[in-house]
Formats: structure tokens, sequence, C-alpha cells
């Protein structure tokens, strides 16, 4: 319902409140306006007005074999993070909805803290858990910290739409003869599809740029993320413009997927307010 | 529809001029004109989709109308904002501030309307006292019952001496005891006050038991405004007179001076053509004896009986598609066929109502 | 209503994987603290108070956590100044379009940090797009050096980073509001700034508190945006945590800055909990 919207004209301090929002918006979008512009620009990096429009920097990416390796090493940590994450993220939702255990409390905060402790903290404690097990670094050692630190956020998307399920549903089921087990198969699970989709789709998405944690677990190989931060130090390259300007599109064609899941599934949209409400404490 | 007479010849206070209202392309209320009169109870009823808690809002100021005018006094009404009007509005779901405890759910109107500290102690004593709450005075709102909650927000609106009390289906939330108290306290509190309540809800036994007039309304119309008197002897239409009680609606034709309904004859004075009749069923009657002078009288078989407690209501099938609806005081036992009998005085013409969209 | 072993299933996998890849890492992390780094840069495995001592002592280590801690104050303040109305706006004001500029307020969370850094770099550098224009409308004459590697530059950059972290819980409790309470409060006779005041801004400080604490949290961890933009005078406790790990090796040094990190953290947490449990009253 349109609260004040029509009571805009009893109230001139809406004007502000506009110019302010459209201040934050152009804020918020400097950076990528800028960076998808200069990929553009001929004459690389600075420098005002850009002259010389040219793709020149999109072919040069294209034969750039480093980058291209570590997409592919990017992906495939997604993936497999994504299943870890999963894997354990599913049931451990599961466990904090509907079991009680010595610990729980202790168990959920732990599950919960990757969300908003600093990545450095997160990656550091893992480095010295695979230095004291003599573990070699490398891809696998990322995607164990990927996977470890993205579970909270399976948790907290599946927690939120366990909620949402009417138990009602189940006992029903139960009513009608199935076990828990087929309950929860039949009934539980399919309920669940559409939280888990999207929680999948976000872990991918945030494990392609994750930085923080991958900085203290890299081995060898690097990841996209890693790859241009090694560029960066050592000077900027246009072609970054470039290969910025393609992550954005895919981010963004990432969020309106997502964004449409979930408004598909509850007609509303709360997009990311479970994590944060996980992370107050609320909604858990 | 045009407002049937001003209640006791009083003054008017508000004045409500052809408002019409519509959300995109749904029409909510077309062309509505009302007067309401300084120290009533007016009682706007109506189904759900009637469009009464609209006008309810456009009359606090939380909506504005599509058309016409709204006017307190001299003054347009409609051209304030809600925080200027002075009118005061109980909440469907109460609204009070969790936040705040009652005493400060009370203060606010004052508060913010800057008064005195000690004015605003002693005004606040003295309307939770009304209401009955002065116990509860440093509660927060979650830790009190509904009907509770209800009376504090009855109190937040009151103490600012308002000129009009509007009223959002306030005792919907209740169940049916709590309810029934509340419509006598209510009343009683709006003598005691003296300003005029306007009152919105769908259950017609609830207006007629505390209102002064009803506006009956019907798909953004009003179908007919009256006391609960009028409105139940002398329903303007058909819908008035099944919206409000129980009526038999009798469809018959008028040819030469006789109203032929069924197996129903009676003479009249009305022009040939179809007309509809509404008919009460406590004032058909179980036949006894000799008919009374000018009595209809007609045959029936039983169908159904409903026992009420107070009354019965009896289903009769009179033959060529006619039941009526018989109430009796008490029960009757179990009964078969009946001869029923009714005064044609007691059949009022009304009006079909228009088909709405 | 579940059976035993289901629960067992459901509950054990999840704890066993936490207990091993967060609570023993942030233990080890723990004990680390507590060891010495010898001559040949080995870890010596004796346990000592040595680590802890040093930060109490040595100044440098006080003088960054602070600078960090203002820096973070400052990202925290300038997000909520940002966000607060932005979410305001967005809540009470932006009627069917709301949804679709929350979408607009989520997306840059979704474009890689790094890019947004790097992108700043590019605008606040001495040849970048701000410095370029300023001259090319006569607004000044030489770069402006300060705009880049600089605390100013990290403090714009992490803003810029964690205004939409800032924005998400303060909408998600204004949107908590029940309509109605504002009505009640217009109804009574408060204009809509009284009604901010003294209805919709006191039921939306758990979502405050909540933004505050993630902006002022994440960002006082952070070690990316101090590298790339920070220079000399920018450098927060997390780079030094860096280098111990990398070319300054004093891993028990690290993990003892680190350990204390997390322990603030941790009650800056429960201290933003117990403020928005105060505060909240539904």
């Amino acid at each position: 319902m349109e609260l004040l919207v029509s009571d805009t004209r009893f109230h001139s301090g809406s004007r502000w409140l506009l110019v302010h929002a459209v201040a934050v918006f152009a804020f918020l979008y400097l950076p990528i306006a800028v960076l998808i512009l200069y990929s553009f620009n001929g004459e690389g990096v600075g420098g005002f007005p850009p002259h010389h429009l040219t793709l020149g920097w999109y072919r040069t990416l294209f034969s750039d074999g480093p980058i291209w390796d570590s997409v592919l090493n990017s992906v495939q940590v997604a993936f497999v993070a994504m299943a870890i994450s999963l894997t354990f993220g599913v049931p451990a939702a599961l466990a904090l909805e509907r079991a009680q255990f010595p610990g729980k409390a202790l168990f959920r905060r732990l599950v919960l803290l990757p969300l908003i402790l600093p990545g450095i903290i997160t990656g550091l404690s893992l480095l010295m858990l695979f230095n004291v097990a003599g573990t070699k670094l490398s891809l696998m050692t990322i995607i164990l910290g990927h996977g470890t630190a993205l579970i909270s956020v399976a948790t907290t998307e599946v927690f939120a739409g366990l909620q949402k399920l009417d138990r009602a549903q189940e006992e029903a089921s139960l009513d009608l003869g199935a076990n828990y087990w087929q309950t929860f198969w039949r009934i539980t699970v399919p309920n669940l599809k559409l939280p888990i989709i999207g929680a999948a789709l976000l872990i991918f998405t945030l494990s392609m740029d994750e930085i923080a944690v991958s900085f203290f677990l890299i081995g060898r190989d690097n990841t996209l993320p890693l790859e241009i931060w090694g560029r960066l130090r050592r000077g900027i390259t246009p072609e970054i413009n470039a290969v910025s300007t393609i992550i954005f599109v895919f981010s963004l064609m990432a969020i309106v997927f997502w964004y449409r899941l979930r408004v598909r599934s509850e007609g509303g949209a709360d997009a990311g307010a479970e994590i944060v409400q996980a992370v107050e404490g609320n909604a858990i | 529809m045009r407002d049937a007479g001003d209640s006791v010849g009083r003054a008017t206070l508000l004045s409500i001029r052809n408002v019409a209202k519509r959300f995109g392309k749904n029409v909510v209320l077309r062309d509505i004109s009302l007067d309401v009169a300084e120290g009533e109870f007016l009682t706007i009823l109506g189904e759900s989709g009637s469009g009464k808690t609209t006008l309810l809002r456009i009359i606090a100021g939380f909506e504005t109308a599509s058309a016409g005018e709204v006017w307190m006094g001299e003054e347009r009404l409609d051209r304030e904002p809600p925080y200027r009007r002075r009118v005061n509005t109980v909440f469907q779901h109460y609204a009070l501030f969790p936040h705040l405890t009652v005493e400060q759910n009370v203060a606010y109107g004052l508060r913010v309307a800057k008064r005195p500290e000690a004015e605003i102690a002693s005004r606040v004593e003295e309307a939770l006292a009304k209401v009955k709450m002065s116990a509860h005075a440093k509660s927060k709102p979650s830790k009190i019952s509904g009907g509770q909650q209800q009376r504090i927000a009855l109190a937040r609106a009151l103490v600012n001496r308002p000129r009009l009390l509007l009223l959002d289906e306030p005792l919907s939330a209740l169940d049916a005891n709590l309810r029934r108290q509340m419509q006598v306290e209510l009343k009683s509190l709006q003598r005691e006050v003296g300003i005029s309540f306007i009152f919105v809800t769908h259950d017609q036994e609830e207006a007629m038991v505390m209102s002064d007039r009803i506006a009956l309304l019907r798909s953004g119309e009003l179908e007919q405004v009256a006391t609960p008197r009028e409105i139940y002897g002398r329903p303007a239409t058909a819908y008035a007179a099944q919206f409000i009680g129980h009526t038999n609606l009798l469809k018959a034709a008028v040819r030469e001076g006789v109203v032929h309904c069924g197996p129903l004859m009676w003479p009249t004075a009305l022009p040939d053509g179809p007309a509809l009749f509404s008919l009460r069923p406590e004032n058909v009657r179980l036949a006894t004896g000799n008919p009374v002078a000018g009595a209809v009288r007609v045959a029936g078989r039983v169908r159904h009986q409903a026992f009420h407690g107070a009354t019965e209501l009896i289903r009769v099938e009179c033959g060529d598609g006619l039941v009526l609806v018989v109430r009796t005081p008490g029960s009757r036992g179990a009964l078969d066929n009946v001869e029923l009998e009714f005064s044609p005085s007691d059949a009022v013409l009304v009006r079909e109502s228009p088909k709405r969209i | 209503m579940f059976s035993r072993a289901y629960k067992a299933a459901v509950t054990l996998p999840p704890l066993i994987w936490v207990t091993v890849f967060l609570l023993i890492p942030y233990l080890l992390m723990f004990c680390y603290s507590f060891w010495s780094v010898s001559a040949s840069q080995t870890i010596v495995h004796s346990w000592t108070l040595a680590n802890y001592s040093e930060l109490l002592r040595v100044d440098v280590y006080w003088q960054t956590l602070l600078r960090s801690m203002w820096i973070a104050a400052r990202v925290t303040i300038f997000s909520l100044v940002l966000g607060y109305p932005l979410a305001y706006f967005l809540s009470f004001y932006a009627g069917r379009k709301k949804d679709l500029l929350y979408q607009l307020v989520i997306i840059p969370l979704w474009v890689s940090y790094l890019v947004r850094a790097y992108a700043w770099k590019t605008i606040l550098g001495g040849d970048g797009v701000l410095n370029t224009l300023l001259q090319y409308v006569h607004l000044t004459k030489h770069p402006l050096e300060f705009l880049l590697y600089s605390p100013f530059a990290v403090v714009l950059t992490l803003t810029h980073i964690y205004t939409p972290f800032a924005f998400l819980p303060i909408y998600a409790a204004l949107e908590h509001i029940p309509r109605n309470l504002v009505e009640a409060s217009h109804d009574l006779g408060a204009t809509p700034g009284q009604t901010f005041w003294k209805v919709i801004f006191p039921l939306s400080i758990p979502g405050v508190v909540a933004g505050a604490t993630f902006a002022f949290v994440l960002s006082l961890g952070d070690f990316l945006a101090p590298l790339l933009l920070g220079g000399p005078s920018g450098i927060m406790i997390s780079n030094i945590v860096v280098s111990l790990f990398g070319a300054a090796y004093n891993w028990p040094l690290g993990a003892a800055i680190s350990f204390c990190m997390l322990l603030l953290v941790v009650s800056l947490l429960f201290f933003s909990e117990r403020l928005e449990k105060k505060w909240s009253f539904s």
C-alpha cells in the first residue's frame, strides 16, 4: 500500500529524501560506470574524457591465457565449494530448526560466525590448521575454505525456507501413513527446492568473488580474483577494466535470476534479509 | 443516494459531498453524500468490499477522494493532512505503539501538541479512568489483552477531545461476549462524551444495537440511511431487507388491484406490474382459529425447524414454489402441515437493488 | 516429532565439519599465539606470553589498531548516514518502485569487491578520472594528492562497499513496522517529521545496530582496501597481520593479533545483540 506517496504534497521533506536517494545511487554506481566506460577507452586507464573507444582491451583479454586458467580454477572451486556448503549447510539448518542437543547455541554461533567475521580470521585459522596437519596449499585448501565459510549461507537460506514450511503439511503426511523418512523426501525436501537453489546460486557467486579467505590458502594455482589481484599489485592494466566489466555483467545476471527465483517462491523480496537477521541472532 | 433526513434535527458536523474513490480502474466509492450530525452515533454498515473502510479513511485523511469534498463546519476537511484534522481514529487492530507504555500511548497526541506536562498527566489519568484501565498505566501493550488494548486505543483517541471519533471495526477481534459488553460500553461512552462517533462494521446486529442512524453501503453506494427501526421496518431495497435481519422476499405481480405471489393474494392500491415485498418472519404467524380480518392465509408443509433458544425459525413450503420462513416464540415441537397467516401491511414494498459489478 | 536416528543423521555431519574446520582452527590460532618463532624461521612450540606482552608494549600495534578502529568508525557513520535515509525513502516513499530500487541497491553487493576497490583507484589516482576531470573543468590546477594512498581513500572505498550492508538490516527493520502505527501517529496529530522521530526511528533501532555492527566489524578487519589504496598512512591492523604471515614471518605474533581481533569481534557481536534485544518491541 502506498502510504505516504499520496501525502507528498503535505511533506516537503520527502523531496530531500529523493535527492539523497539519487545521490546515494550515483555514489554506488559511479565506480561501476567508470569501469565499464574505461574498458572501452583506447588510452587505457585514467584521463578524462575518454577517447578512442575501442574493443581492443577485450580482444587482449580473450587471448590472455593465465586469466582463463584462473577462471577455470575459480569455476571448479565454486562448484565443489557449493557442494560442500549445501551438503553440510542443509542438515545444519534442519538440525537448528528441529533438533535439541547439547552445545546447540555454540553450534549456531559457530556456523554463522564466518558471515560477519572478517575473512582474514577465517582464512588464517584454516591456514594454521593445514600447517599443523601438514597439508600443502592448493586449490583443495581453497575449496575447503570456501566450503566452510559459505555453509552459513546455505544454512540461513534453508532455515528461512523451513520456517515458511507449514508444519501441518508434514503432520498430514504422517497422518496419511508415511513415516518420517518418506515425509522428509516427499514433503520437506520438495518445499526446500527453491531456498536450496537460491543458496546454491548465492554460494557459487560468492565463491567466484572470494578473496580474503583464498588469499591465505592459495597454492600454485590462482583463482580469478587472486589472478586479478596479482596483476593489480604490479600496476593497473586496462585489461582489468575489461575483465571486471565482464564479471559485473555475469554478477548482474546471477542476481536478477536469483531475485526472480525468490519472488516466485515467496511473492516478496526479502533478499539477503535472512542472512542479515541470522547474524543479528534473531532469525535462528 | 441522498441522505434521507438528518437525525433529530441536530446541527450538521460533517458533510460528505459527492465523494468518489477509484484505485486505478477499480471504483470503490461512487458519489457518496452523507451528513453527520453533532453528537450522533452513526454506523457505516456494509460487507467487505463495500467501501466502508475506504470512506472512513477518507474522512480520517489516509486516502484522498478522487472526486467530491468533505466539509467540517465551514471548512474543507479533505484539504488538510490527517495530523491537522480534529478527527481521531480507533484502528481495527488498535495500532498501539509497542515501544511506549500504555500511559505514553494515551499521552501521545497531547505530547505532540506540546501541552503542559501537568495538563497531560491529568487528562491521561481521566481518560484511563473512563475506560477503566488506570491500573495498567505503566504496562507495555504487548502485556495486556486484546480487549484491554482496545480500551487503550479508545482512550488514546478520546483524550485529544476530537470533534469526531472514527472507529474502524474495533470490536471484530473480540470474542462474542466481550463484544456485546463493549457495544454497551461504547454506546454509553459516546453519550457521556457527547461527540459524534462514526462506527464502521459488517455486523448488522452490532449496527442495530449501537446506532442513532445506520448508513448501509453496498458496492460503493449508499443503499439506505435511516434509524435502525426505520431500516428494519421499512427497508428501501431488497438488499437492505435481506442484509439486516432475516426476511422473506416475495416476488409478486400486481394485476387489477390485487397482488399475486404464488398462492398468496391480497388487495392493494399499487399500479399493475411487478412488485417486490419484504416480509419479516416474525410477522408471519402459525394460524389459529378464525382468520383475522384482512389477513392472508396460506397452507404449507414444514421443511425445516431451527431452534434458536428464544425463538424458532420454521421453513414452510407453500406450493407454487413459494417458501416462507416463520419466526415463532419458544419451541413448537415437531410440526408437519401448518397454516400461516400475516397482515398485508407487514409486507413492505422494496426496490430491487441495481446490479453491481 | 522426528526420530532420534533422523536427528542424529542430520546433526552429526555438520557438527563434525564445523568442529574440524571452524572450532579447531580457532583453538589452534589461540595455541599459536602462545608459541614463538626461532631465529631460523621455524615455529617453536614452547608456551610463552611474549607475543601478548609485545602487543601491549610496542606502540605500532596499538596505534594501528586505534587507527583501524577510527577508520572503521568513520566508515560505519558514513554508511549509516548514506544507508538510513535511503532505506527510509525506499520503505515509505517508493511505492510501487520499491522492489526495483531494492534490487538496484543490492546489485553492487554482488559486483566483486576487488573490482569496485580497483575502480576507486582508477577514479582517485593522480591521473585518474576525478583529478583529470577537475583539471578539465579548471577547478584545480594540479592533481589532488590526498585522494589516493591515504586513509581518505580507504574510508571512501570501504563506505562504498559497506553502505549496502548497512542498508539491508535497516530496510528490513523499517519494512517490519506496521503501517497502521504511522497512520495512528498522524491521526493523533504528529507530522511526518515527528512521526519519524517518535515512532519510526525507535522501532528501527535494532536494524541500525545490526547494520552498524556489520559495517564496523567488516571494515575493521579489512586488508584489501588499505593494500590497494591506503598507502603508508592507511595501513590497518589486518595489514600487519598479513605481513606477519608473509614477509615478516612471525606466525605466533600474527596469531596473537588475530585472536585478539576474534575476541573483539565476538564481544562486539554479543554487545550489539543485547542492544538489539533491548530495543526490540514486537
